[in-house]
């Protein structure tokens, strides 16, 4: 039975080509690779392969002829042993079905529109996509009464979650510069080595963007590897790892490769070391679904979202604060206190006006709450806690009481955190509004080095109060 | 000290060759071959869409190299990945049904050529960033050496992903703590467009792990035979404890970069050379013939199998039916599990 050579789209817009030139001629054999044409594409002058073999019996569209749709039958092979006269030499009508399937469009509007990259790009069209599916419902764990609480240092919080997760899983592993050996570049990882030795506390070399793709191997590979940077500024080396390899893989194995992994390390502003080590990228990583983030302020919320990342079976990356891990905050002395990642938590309850903040904008949100009460306004602290997923409902309930929110990041505010909380209590919330949502943010500089210029670049207590008295008319 | 690299040039394994092995090789190698065209046969009609490398010229290194695995040991590669699937013995409908983007392909239609997984087979990845498999292979290597296993992670990559800045990253850890990882460079001549000549400083890129201490050969990836000797030697240096390994497999893709490469960079004669003269299932053949280990009838009848099998591959591709909507939001997050 003849083989039809159909007009290949050899680009991924092509609609239509020439057919330049026959490069074999009726009676050839011709064996599969072998060229037997030449096209010109939107884009080129390509080569069309053979695919089987045979001999080349009919051509059915000369050379030279202009807009041969992709698709159309342009010559016919007699396969071994067929007779050459017995190809039938009529050109198929477009609803000619061919015999053999794969080498067939599905059905005749596909043949005749088969231009499509994908054959059934109309469908899709009218397919509505589904609705996302709603987030489940999260609660912190009660602590029980009588629970003593011990102030502990957000740095030793953080060390105890790592070590109490390597204590409970032998696949759970640190690694990253000077964590071993030197006890961390911020000591967070002190001791480890001590307790776990060298195998699970590993001293890397300087090579972010190699050991974030080690590190996603090893979790690909079964293991739990938990990466510190020795800040996120230098994980902008890595950054490809974490988004292209770590975050989409799932879903690009169909659900069968997760990626259980955290990457930890402070992010935002230390103290004068200028623009390059400075940065906060809570905004970057929010930005990429498959991820998640979470940027905690005090010592139990660290702790117990750390543990809870670090069983995590998806990639989450911990933002810390540098300037926050010599703060000692009280922490729960119970055993496994592990925290939902997505949860906010309110800091202070108020009713005229909700500032939202994480990391270390939670803290300068209380001083300015503090203030603000002074002046008789009752001000709402949420803590987001975690970024992705974002408790968007605990958001929305406060701004339905309070009728006012502002929004308080360290990071720039163009694309930002806040631009996006705003969005959705405008979404969600807009006919309880008393004023426009407003935003605290960096200023859309880099970050600079002199003192002076630094201070003012950077929010804080200030400009959240200033912010709130103006959404509060006052 | 550095360790001096050596080359490894062609086998004379012929005499020696087993008839169970060389059929299996020529029927692997086949499979490739015939489903690679059928894929760019697709691709042509429509029916698979994006970006599609195929492997056609290649096949003997997967091959080759596959042949000295053991049970657990990893594979991960770039982006031209159809070939080392197959050879991962992952089912050629579910690879092909991928590629047309159905519910039944490895990644449910939601990878596509690219991206494609199988944890099962302990192939991991189709990756599309080039270079971006290596750390992750080092790693894996690293998860085999935690656990104290004895596998290895094959972890292919190309002449052009042998020069971005990852793949030396790894090399540097994986020799500083001996990671069982051998590094298959798959120098097919071109990186998309470009000639190693214009890519690399220093062209011979087994050499390329002598500043961390990585032994590295050449190897005539052309020779199924020659990348199995070099691939069994490699593998039991890495598996016995004594870390990273480097194989360079001169090899040839006798298609373009990808279905949309007019190939303008390379001379029609340079391919016709390689195929006529060099190619990896017509050399095997004429080996089989040679030692008569089978006649032209029987090489036939195995021919004749593995068309069919990759018409009953892309029949099924064709069949299945696009992945349910309700797949869009599915794969993003693992659910925790409750504590």
């Amino acid at each position: 039975m003849s083989i039809d050579v159909l007009m290949p789209a050899l680009s991924p817009t092509m609609e239509e080509g020439t057919l330049s030139r026959w490069l074999k001629q009726e009676g050839d054999t011709v064996s599969s690779g072998d060229v037997i044409a030449e096209i010109e594409t939107d884009k080129a002058t390509m080569e069309v392969e053979a695919v089987d073999e045979g001999t080349l019996a009919k051509i059915l569209v000369p050379e030279g002829t202009e807009g041969v749709k992709v698709n159309a039958v342009i010559a016919r092979l007699a396969e071994e042993g067929e007779d050459v006269g017995d190809v039938d030499d009529s050109a198929p009508s477009e609803a000619e079905e061919s015999q053999d399937k794969a080498d067939s469009s599905d059905d005749e509007a596909e043949a005749s529109d088969a231009s499509d990259a994908s054959p059934d790009d109309e469908d899709a069209d009218e397919e509505t996509a589904p609705p996302e599916p709603a987030a489940a419902t999260l609660k912190d764990p009660q602590v029980p009464e009588g629970t003593s609480f011990v102030d502990t240092a957000l740095r030793d919080a953080i060390r105890d979650a790592m070590a109490e997760e390597m204590r409970r899983d032998e696949s759970v592993f640190v690694m990253g510069e000077e964590v071993a050996e030197y006890q961390g570049a911020y000591k967070v990882t002190r001791e480890l080595l001590q307790e776990f030795g060298p195998k699970r506390v590993v001293d890397t070399p300087i090579t972010e963007h190699g050991f974030a793709g080690l590190g996603v191997g090893a979790a690909f590979g079964g293991l739990r590897p938990v990466v510190e940077f020795m800040t996120f500024n230098f994980a902008m080396q890595a950054i490809d790892q974490i988004i292209n390899s770590a975050a989409k893989t799932l879903y690009m194995s169909g659900g069968q490769m997760g990626c259980p992994i955290v990457f930890r390390g402070p992010n935002g502003a230390a103290s004068r070391v200028g623009a390059q080590h400075s940065q906060d990228y809570s905004s970057w990583y929010a930005h990429v679904p498959g991820l998640k983030v979470v940027a905690p302020y005090d010592a139990a919320d660290a702790k117990g979202l750390l543990k809870a990342a670090i069983r995590d079976p998806n990639p989450v990356i911990f933002l810390e604060h540098e300037l926050l891990y010599g703060e000692s905050f009280p922490v729960p002395d119970v055993e496994d206190y592990v925290l939902p990642i997505g949860k906010a938590r309110v800091r202070r309850p108020g009713k005229d006006v909700t500032l939202v903040a994480h990391s270390r904008m939670v803290g300068y949100a209380l001083q300015a709450a503090e203030k603000l009460a002074e002046d008789g306004i009752e001000a709402e602290v949420v803590d987001l806690r975690s970024l992705r997923p974002l408790d968007t409902d605990t958001v929305v309930e406060s701004v339905k009481k309070t009728n006012r929110i502002v929004t308080c990041e360290e990071g720039w505010r163009f694309m930002g955190v806040g631009a996006e909380i705003c969005a959705t209590v405008m979404n969600e919330a807009f006919d309880y509004l008393d004023a426009p949502p407003t935003r605290v943010h960096q200023k859309d500089v880099p970050l600079p080095y002199a003192a002076n210029l630094e201070a003012l670049s950077l929010p804080g207590t200030a400009d959240i109060i200033e912010a709130a008295k103006k959404v509060c008319y006052v | 000290m550095a360790k001096a690299p050596s080359k490894n040039t062609g086998s004379k394994s012929s005499s020696s060759m087993k008839r169970e092995d060389a059929l299996k090789h020529y029927r692997d190698m086949l499979l490739i071959r015939r489903f690679e065209e059928r894929a760019g046969q697709l691709y042509g009609m429509g029916k698979i869409a994006g970006f599609c490398h195929l492997y056609i010229g290649q096949e003997a290194v997967v091959t080759g190299v596959q042949a000295c695995l053991k049970e657990g040991d990893q594979i991960v590669t770039g982006y031209r990945d159809h070939g080392h699937m197959l050879a991962c013995d992952m089912d050629p409908k579910g690879v092909m049904a991928e590629l047309t983007g159905r519910a039944d392909g490895y990644s449910k239609g939601k990878g596509g050529s690219m991206h494609m997984f199988s944890k099962e087979k302990n192939f991991y990845g189709g990756h599309g960033i080039v270079g971006a498999q290596v750390p992750i292979g080092t790693g894996m290597a690293f998860s085999n050496k935690y656990r104290e296993n004895d596998n290895v992670c094959v972890t292919y990559f190309g002449d052009g992903a042998a020069n971005q800045g990852q793949v030396y990253e790894s090399f540097n850890m994986a020799s500083l703590w001996d990671l069982p990882v051998v590094y298959i460079i798959e120098n097919n001549q071109y990186a998309m467009g470009t000639s190693v000549a214009r890519a690399s400083a220093e062209t011979e890129l087994f050499k390329r792990g002598i500043s961390f201490e990585i032994e590295g050969e050449e190897v005539d990836g052309m020779d199924v035979y020659a990348v199995k000797k070099a691939a069994e030697k490699a593998i039991k240096y890495a598996r016995s404890g004594k870390g990273p390994y480097i194989l360079e497999m001169k090899t040839y893709r006798y298609r373009g970069h990808s279905m949309s490469d007019p190939a303008k960079y390379r001379k029609r004669e340079e391919v016709d050379d390689i195929r006529t003269h060099h190619d990896p299932i017509d050399t095997l053949k004429a080996k089989i013939m040679e030692a008569e280990i089978a006649d032209e009838d029987e090489l036939k009848k195995i021919d004749k199998e593995i068309k069919e099998l990759v018409k009953e591959a892309a029949d099924f591709s064709l069949d299945s039916p696009e992945p349910d909507p309700s797949e869009l939001w599915t794969d993003v997050l693992r659910e925790v599990e409750s504590a």
